[in-house]
Parts: structure tokens; C-alpha cells; sequence
């Protein structure tokens, strides 16, 4: 088994419509994969269907080298929290992860340790209904440990959590990754997966649109320069000799930008000087995973 | 099903719901028994549907579970209300999702959620019977009862019978109470379901065309309770009781096993 989860053609069709169509994609063992798409590209679906809660339509998949039809055969070793924590408000933080460890046959002194690990130690004993957004989302990622899971899969894990809160998610991640605990997380936290994620499966309209390395991806966007001259009357000018050297090039915010990679810098540097122009800036940027997600997704 | 069991019982545990619960079936209780016990002597209607329970029937061995049994009604209405509860919440929370990861096994999910359930009647019946016997004892003074019937064998050998009558009677409202949580997948909808078709509609049915009685599942249900009745008798109650649970049962516990679970 050298895959935590491998789908091959999954789908999933309401009526007409189509939630999930001929998915395909692999999530290797011990790594992060990012499960990325816009509201209604098919993620939560997705994991529904590999927590066994919702039919495949079609296709075959594998959890933990099981076959996804037998939910039961993987469960146990699968920690999961599916579009946000939902508990009994009426019982404590507790409480709550007591009625899950006794459901799943777990030790209930695991419990006390999640609730450290998760930092709501002191808030254990107050009622779920009282707790903070962050304070739920921090519940639903202890419930989802209690396991000692071999696979954990989170949907949207950092979903109203502070700064610090989403740092620490991150780490908590990263921790678990590093002991051997394949991580399947989807958010719209683009920068915070682009961090973790050592791969990704970016969804649109229930379709696959990429599904591999992190850094395959990035690395197949187009760099871009950013260049500032000392006198803006230059800036058409800038874009002229881009232009002329086969550069897609434009004027943005008082600054030219030209498709080409960080090496074609000191070249375009030249250009401008026997041009004599002068810049005051000129940086090279690579595309982040927010702007290929945009420029893929379209949205 | 046992973890899933006592991962139910955790729940049903809480203060709010069992301390409620338990006060309103005591309250309940203590309160139709003491009509029938303080208005024994008046010569006007005392007991169900205005009968007339005098001193003299109160002193035979069935008085020590007459009170007992009289609020069997409101035992299996309680019931309903906690069964249907309990099973559409998990929809409304959305906790199901988090019930199916740690137990995929639906059946083992309704098998825990019904069993702890059951353990739950048996100590609302407890109750029940418990406050109705203190009260009945209380008060037989007052009523002029007296109790020496109530501590021969065949007494308690009826006590058992009535137990076990109201326990069944308590659990088929109950199990009523589930299949309308498991077909309608939201707690208000199921109790007033349950209580508006249970309270209301079959107690005016049965009051305008009497022959109704023998079909309507709550009727029958308390019929149980009270060991059979002249026009409708114990084993035809419990046969057609039966029926109606375990075809309804059968119906959502499939509808159950396949439905998506997409909330």
C-alpha cells in the first residue's frame, strides 16, 4: 500500500445533477494533500464518500488499501471532521469526546490528553454551547485525534480560528505528518496549504483539474517581473522592449509586469539601460497557490 | 452495539434531560394518583375516562397498581417525546456524521441507540411505579383504603404483571416515537407528529366511532398497560401493536441503512 487514498472515476450524481464526476486522484502515505476548490466543486463530497456516509454513483476507491464500499475495514484507523464541528450543545467539550471514545471503543482517558493537545484543557468541563467558534473548530480536531489516527482528513480544520489558532492547527498538522499520519485537508486557507501541503487535488464543478506535487504545479506557472523606472513617463517604454523581445508585458499600478522567469531579469536590466532607462526596482515573483487556484478555477 | 450503547447512555444521562424527565414522570404520576386516591369518596369520576374507582376497589389487590398504571398514557407520551428526540437530533446537529465515522455500522448505531433507550423506559417505569405506590399508600388512609390486599402475593405477583404491561406500553410508544425521528429527521416535526396524532387525533377517533379503538396504534399501546380491556383484549393489543412496530420499524431502519448522509 503505497496510497492512503486512491479514487479512480468516483462520482456521485444527485438527479441531474452532478456533484462529483470521474474523480481521479491518489494521496501517497505519510504526506499533506491539500484538497482545494470553490463552494460546490464536490470536496465535501468527496469525503463523504470516502467516510463511507454517502453511495458512489461510480468508480472504485481505496482507503488505507481498503475498498471504500467497506467503511468499517478503515474507519477505525481514520480521524475526520466533516464541514465544521457538530456536537451536543447540552454536554461538555468533554463529555463530547467521552460519548465518541466509548462509541469507537477508545481508552476515555484519551481525552483529557486531546483536550491539552488542543489547548482547551481549562474548558473542558464548560457546556459545547457556550464555547467560541474557535473553541468548536479546536473540539472537532481533538475528536477527530481520538483515534491516533493513521489518516486524518479535515475539512476546513482552521474555519474561525485566530491567527495563532491557525498557526497552531498548521504546526499540530505538520507534528502529525512528520510522526507518519497522512493528512487529506481541504480549506480555503490557500496560503496556509501552500505551507503545509506536499500535494494537492484542486476540484472545479466536480472535476479534477490538477492532482499531484505541490510544487509541479507551481513551478508550471509563468514567473512574472515587476519593474519600476525612476520616471514613469518610461513605463510604456519598458513594455515596448518586452514586448520586441517576445514578453507578454503591462502597465499595473505604476509598475510594468512582464511574464519571464527571474533569469531573463538581468537581460531586460540591460535592455532598459542602453534604452537609458533607469529602474528603481525590479523584482521576481513566482505565481503564489492563491493565483494559479484564481487562474484555474477561473473564479 | 454496546459502545454505541453507552455512548447513548452518556447523553440520556445528562442533568437537563433525566433530572426533566424523571420530575415530570414523578409530578405525573404523584399527581393522577392522588386524584384517584382524594376523590375515591365523592362518587363522581375518579379514574380513566371517568370511571367510577370507590374505596372497595381500591382495597382489593388491584388498588396497590391502580395509580400505577393509570398514567401508563402519559409515560408512553414522555417517551415518544425522548425516543424521537434522541434519534432526530443526531440529524438536526448534524452529530450523525460523527456517529457513522466512529461506528459505520448503521444497524449497530440503532441497535445501541434503541437498547439504551429500553434502559432508559426501565427507569422511567421505575419511577413510576415507585412514586405511584408511596402516593397510593399515602393517601389510602384518607380514602379510607385499606391495604392489607396489597401485601399478599397475588398483589405482587400483579405488580409484576403491571410492570412489565407498562414497561411494553412505554417502549411501543417509544419505539413510536423513533420511527417518526428516523422518517421525519427533526425533532419537532416528530413530536408533534406523535403527540398531535397520539393525544389528539386517536382520542377523538376512538370517542366518536369506538370501533376505532381496536385499530389505533396508541390506543392499543396503553391497552397494554391496563392488562386488555371489555372491548379490546390484552393479546389482540399486543399482536396488532407488534405488527405496527415492527413493519414501521423495518421501513426507516432500511430507509436508515441507505440513506445518504449528507447533512
Amino acid at each position: 500500500m503505497t496510497s492512503a487514498i486512491s479514487v479512480t472515476d468516483l462520482t456521485k450524481v444527485y438527479g441531474e445533477r452532478s456533484a462529483l464526476s470521474h474523480a481521479t486522484f491518489e494521496v501517497p502515505l505519510g504526506t499533506v494533500c491539500g484538497f482545494v476548490g470553490p463552494n460546490g466543486s464536490g470536496k465535501t463530497t468527496t469525503i463523504r464518500m470516502l467516510l463511507g456516509l454517502i453511495t458512489p454513483t461510480g468508480g472504485t476507491g481505496t482507503v488505507l488499501g481498503e475498498s471504500i464500499l467497506h467503511p468499517e475495514r478503515y474507519l477505525p484507523k481514520v480521524g475526520a471532521m466533516i464541514e465544521g464541528p457538530a456536537f451536543y450543545p447540552g454536554l461538555s467539550g468533554a463529555e463530547n469526546l467521552k460519548v465518541l471514545a466509548s462509541l469507537g471503543g477508545f481508552p476515555s482517558a484519551r481525552v483529557a490528553t486531546l483536550l491539552e493537545k488542543v489547548g482547551l484543557a481549562d474548558r473542558g468541563g464548560s457546556k459545547y454551547k457556550t464555547y467560541s467558534l474557535g473553541m468548536k473548530q479546536r473540539l472537532g480536531i481533538a475528536a477527530a485525534l481520538l483515534p491516533n489516527p493513521k489518516l486524518l482528513v479535515l475539512d476546513e480544520p482552521t474555519n474561525g480560528l485566530d491567527p495563532s489558532g491557525i498557526q497552531e492547527v498548521r504546526n499540530l498538522i505538520k507534528d502529525l505528518a512528520s510522526e507518519g499520519t497522512s493528512v487529506f485537508v481541504s480549506s480555503h486557507l490557500l496560503s496556509e496549504l501552500e505551507m503545509i501541503a506536499e500535494s494537492l487535488v484542486m476540484l472545479r464543478e466536480g472535476k479534477v483539474l490538477f492532482a499531484g506535487r505541490t510544487q509541479d504545479l507551481l513551478a508550471a506557472q509563468l514567473a512574472t517581473l515587476v519593474a519600476e523606472p525612476e520616471f514613469s513617463v518610461d513605463l510604456n517604454k519598458l513594455v515596448d522592449i518586452a514586448i520586441r523581445h517576445g514578453h507578454e508585458a503591462s502597465v499595473e499600478a505604476g509598475t510594468v509586469h512582464i511574464v519571464a522567469d527571474a533569469e531573463w531579469g538581468a537581460t531586460f536590466n540591460r535592455l532598459a539601460f542602453n534604452a537609458g532607462i533607469t529602474l528603481s526596482a525590479l523584482t521576481a515573483t513566482q505565481a503564489t497557490l492563491e493565483e494559479t487556484f484564481f487562474e484555474m478555477t477561473g473564479e | 452495539m454496546f459502545n454505541v450503547m453507552r455512548a447513548e447512555l452518556r447523553k440520556l444521562r445528562r442533568p437537563t434531560l433525566l433530572v426533566s424527565t424523571i420530575l415530570v414522570v414523578a409530578a405525573l404520576t404523584a399527581l393522577f394518583t392522588s386524584i384517584v386516591y382524594l376523590r375515591a369518596n365523592s362518587g363522581q369520576g375518579n379514574g380513566q375516562r371517568g370511571e367510577i374507582i370507590s374505596p372497595a376497589i381500591l382495597s382489593q389487590a388491584a388498588g396497590l397498581v391502580y395509580g400505577f398504571k393509570i398514567v401508563s398514557f402519559f409515560l408512553g407520551i414522555t417517551a415518544l417525546c425522548v425516543f424521537a428526540s434522541q434519534t432526530a437530533q443526531e440529524y438536526t446537529l448534524g452529530t450523525l456524521r460523527n456517529l457513522l465515522v466512529r461506528q459505520p455500522s448503521r444497524m449497530k448505531i440503532l441497535s445501541g441507540k434503541y437498547l439504551s433507550m429500553v434502559i432508559f423506559a426501565i427507569a422511567l417505569v421505575t419511577i413510576d411505579a415507585i412514586v405511584a405506590i408511596s402516593v397510593s399508600y399515602g393517601l389510602a388512609p384518607h380514602a379510607k383504603v385499606t391495604t392489607t390486599a396489597w401485601f399478599t402475593s397475588a398483589a405482587l405477583s400483579l405488580l409484576g404483571r403491571t410492570f412489565v404491561n407498562v414497561l411494553l406500553t412505554t417502549i411501543a410508544f417509544g419505539t413510536f416515537g423513533m420511527i417518526l425521528g428516523l422518517l421525519f429527521r427533526s425533532p419537532i416535526s416528530a413530536i408533534s407528529t406523535g403527540v398531535i396524532w397520539s393525544l389528539i387525533l386517536e382520542t377523538i377517533l376512538a370517542g366518536v366511532v369506538s370501533s376505532t379503538q381496536k385499530w389505533l396504534p396508541g390506543q392499543n399501546f396503553d391497552n397494554i398497560a391496563q392488562g386488555g380491556s371489555l372491548t379490546v383484549s390484552y393479546k389482540w393489543s399486543m399482536g396488532i401493536s407488534a405488527a405496527y412496530l415492527v413493519v414501521g420499524f423495518t421501513i426507516v431502519a432500511l430507509l436508515f441503512k441507505r440513506r445518504d448522509v449528507a447533512n
